[in-house]
């Protein structure tokens, strides 16, 4: 076990060295520089700026230069957003987006849960018919179909909830609820299909004779077996999620990393892009290492070897 | 699988047959629809945010531009990328898992466990990043070489390019998974003694047996990357006005979105016409795996 942690989190260096050589060559080789203006900056002054934040020289000096200095924990300035650090900005975009990814999460995993029990439970009936014909619309609208028809219905019409912004919690309800609709949906159908087969085993048909609730043979018994693709799936889940909220942010204007990173791009800012690909990508490969823990300890039969 | 018997099957399921034959109307429809609409319907005009009429069904937007030429117009985009992305991708995740499950042992485990780590990247954000990288890289190329048709589209076959790329991930472990236990099967080992060469028994042999479940992935791949596209274009990174897609149709609309006037007509339409493309199509690949998948035949 112990050894299987040191492996992955080698495995999560080498990983984010990779994820920043291609971002910095990328966002260097595509054209523009991080100082272009409207009007054009004068020589002198664009070369300061250059010198400045150790963007002048050879190409791979800065790219040594850049790597040494996230070695020692120094995520550089914006180019765009004077005067502000990468890690500055991070620290106050990042756990809006949490925020927002953690609610979603939980959404998804619990509805998601929920509605694929209630659905195998009930196989053949018109509950299963009407889970899986309303899982399969969700499945198949994006957030940006689905998150402006909430404002429109709910914040313009009924006038229930805010537009958008951020702060009270009524603002997370319409944009979590609009980021974790399609995995809800996932989730439920990915449960079924576990879920009816674990029902027609023996142990099954063993716990209903003794006589136990039907409550506690689904959620108890039949879950802890049927849940298992479900917790494989909660890695590229939260993947989804994290790409998934750039479009929600946008949507409801919440101030969160996902607007920084579309900006970063749009303005050439390399740094800030840096840092937010950087945190994105740790953050994916922690979580992934998480559910594979949290594997071995549902299903003791699988071993921690790979 | 006859394939007699597939389409038997196949006309059976009215789910099937019904969402086929709406994805055929809005196909038919978007590419036949700007003809049949007065040309000027294109043009910006002084007709600003006019709400649904019966001149403008759809209404029209900030440039007084008629909605319902938009979204058709836009569909066009949106379907063309979606189709050409989707066959990018089966090419290359036909191709990826047919090697890697023919080949099996270090060289098949090698090959899934790149997949298993490219499933957890954020791939649309190196999308993103790579759209930036060589859209003006291209752009260049093309007009050093002569190709207009190509400069004034390079966003787009880079999009489709790109998509596709990105979506073969889930072809390539179910064509992998199908050549594993095809591959075990006696008109396989007969090729193999009759002394065929491995690309024969891959292309003649192995590739035919996999129609059935590649046609079904094809048309949950084309949703797939339609909602892809519509991403990148909502953010205003996809593509460029003025010509338009579904998802860019639509962050026009949420950016007009607000409390005193209620411009519902530029969401509500491109969103619909959206919705039941996607729906369609999703609803149409579930029930071809109903009938075409061999796992399911075989009860």
């Amino acid at each position: 076990m112990i050894a299987f942690l040191i492996r992955r989190l080698v495995a999560l260096g080498v990983v984010l060295f990779c994820v920043v050589t291609i971002t910095f060559f990328l966002i260097r080789i595509s054209p523009g520089g991080p100082f272009d203006r409207e009007r054009k900056l004068p020589p002198a002054i664009e070369k300061k700026l250059l010198e400045k934040y150790e963007l002048d020289g050879p190409l791979w000096q800065q790219y040594t230069g850049y790597v040494s200095d996230l070695i020692r924990g120094d995520l550089r300035d914006s180019t765009k957003y004077l005067n502000r650090s990468v890690g500055e900005i991070l620290i106050q975009t990042l756990p809006v987006t949490m925020a927002l990814g953690a609610s979603a999460f939980a959404l998804a995993v619990c509805g998601g849960v929920v509605l694929g029990v209630t659905a195998a439970a009930g196989k053949g009936t018109w509950k299963d018919t009407l889970a899986m014909f309303f899982a399969l619309g969700a499945v198949s609208l994006p957030a940006f179909i689905v998150g402006p028809i909430l404002i429109l219905v709910f914040s313009l019409w009924l006038g229930w909830l805010p537009v958008g912004g951020w702060g009270s919690p009524e603002t997370l309800i319409l944009p979590t609820l609009t980021l974790a609709a399609p995995y809800v949906a996932y989730i439920a159908r990915l449960l079924r299909g576990s879920m009816v087969e674990t029902l027609g085993q023996d142990y099954i048909r063993t716990a209903r004779a003794k006589g136990l609730a039907e409550r506690v043979v689904l959620y108890r018994h039949a879950l802890r077996v049927a849940i298992l693709p479900v917790v494989s799936f909660l890695g590229p889940l939260a993947a989804h999620l994290l790409t998934g909220s750039i479009v929600v942010e946008t949507i409801f204007h919440i101030p969160g990393a996902g607007g920084f990173f579309v900006n970063s791009i749009l303005n050439r800012d390399g740094f800030l892009l840096g840092g937010v690909v950087i945190v994105y990508c740790a953050l994916l490969v922690l979580f992934n290492l998480a559910v594979d823990v949290l594997y071995t300890l549902l299903d003791r039969r699988i071993r921690l070897d790979g | 699988m006859g394939d007699g018997r597939a389409w038997r099957r196949f006309r059976k399921n009215r789910v099937a047959v019904l969402s086929s034959l709406v994805v055929a109307t809005i196909a038919v429809v978007t590419l036949t629809g700007p003809f049949f609409l007065p040309p000027s319907y294109a043009q910006p005009s002084a007709l600003s945010f006019a709400p649904p009429s019966l001149a403008h069904p759809f209404g029209t937007d900030l440039n007084g531009r008629d909605v319902l030429h938009r979204v058709l117009t836009g569909g066009q985009i949106s379907l063309l990328v979606g189709l050409c992305g989707a066959l990018v991708s089966l090419f290359i995740g036909t191709a990826y898992g047919l090697v890697a499950g023919y080949a099996g042992g270090r060289l098949d485990a090698a090959m899934m466990r790149i997949v298993d780590v490219l499933y957890s990247v954020p791939r649309l954000i190196f999308i993103l990043i790579c759209i930036n990288a060589f859209n003006a890289k291209l752009q260049g190329f093309a007009s050093e070489m002569g190709w207009d048709w190509l400069v004034s589209s390079s966003r787009i076959a880079i999009l489709i390019f790109s998509l596709g790329v990105i979506e073969w991930l889930t072809l390539a472990r179910i064509v992998r998974g199908q050549t594993l236990e095809l591959k075990s099967r006696a008109f396989v080992t007969a090729a193999v003694g009759l002394g065929q060469s491995h690309f024969a028994i891959l292309t003649r042999h192995l590739l035919p047996n996999l129609t059935g479940v590649i046609l079904i992935y094809l048309t949950l791949t084309i949703p797939a990357v339609i909602i892809d596209e519509s991403f990148l274009s909502f953010l205003g990174l996809g593509v460029q006005a003025p010509m338009a897609s579904w998802g860019s149709l639509l962050a026009d609309g949420a950016g007009s979105l607000n409390p005193i006037k209620i411009r519902w007509w530029l969401v509500v339409f491109p969103a619909v016409a959206m919705a039941v493309t996607l729906l369609a199509l999703n609803f149409l690949g579930d029930a071809l795996r109903d009938t075409l998948d061999p796992k399911n035949s075989a009860k």
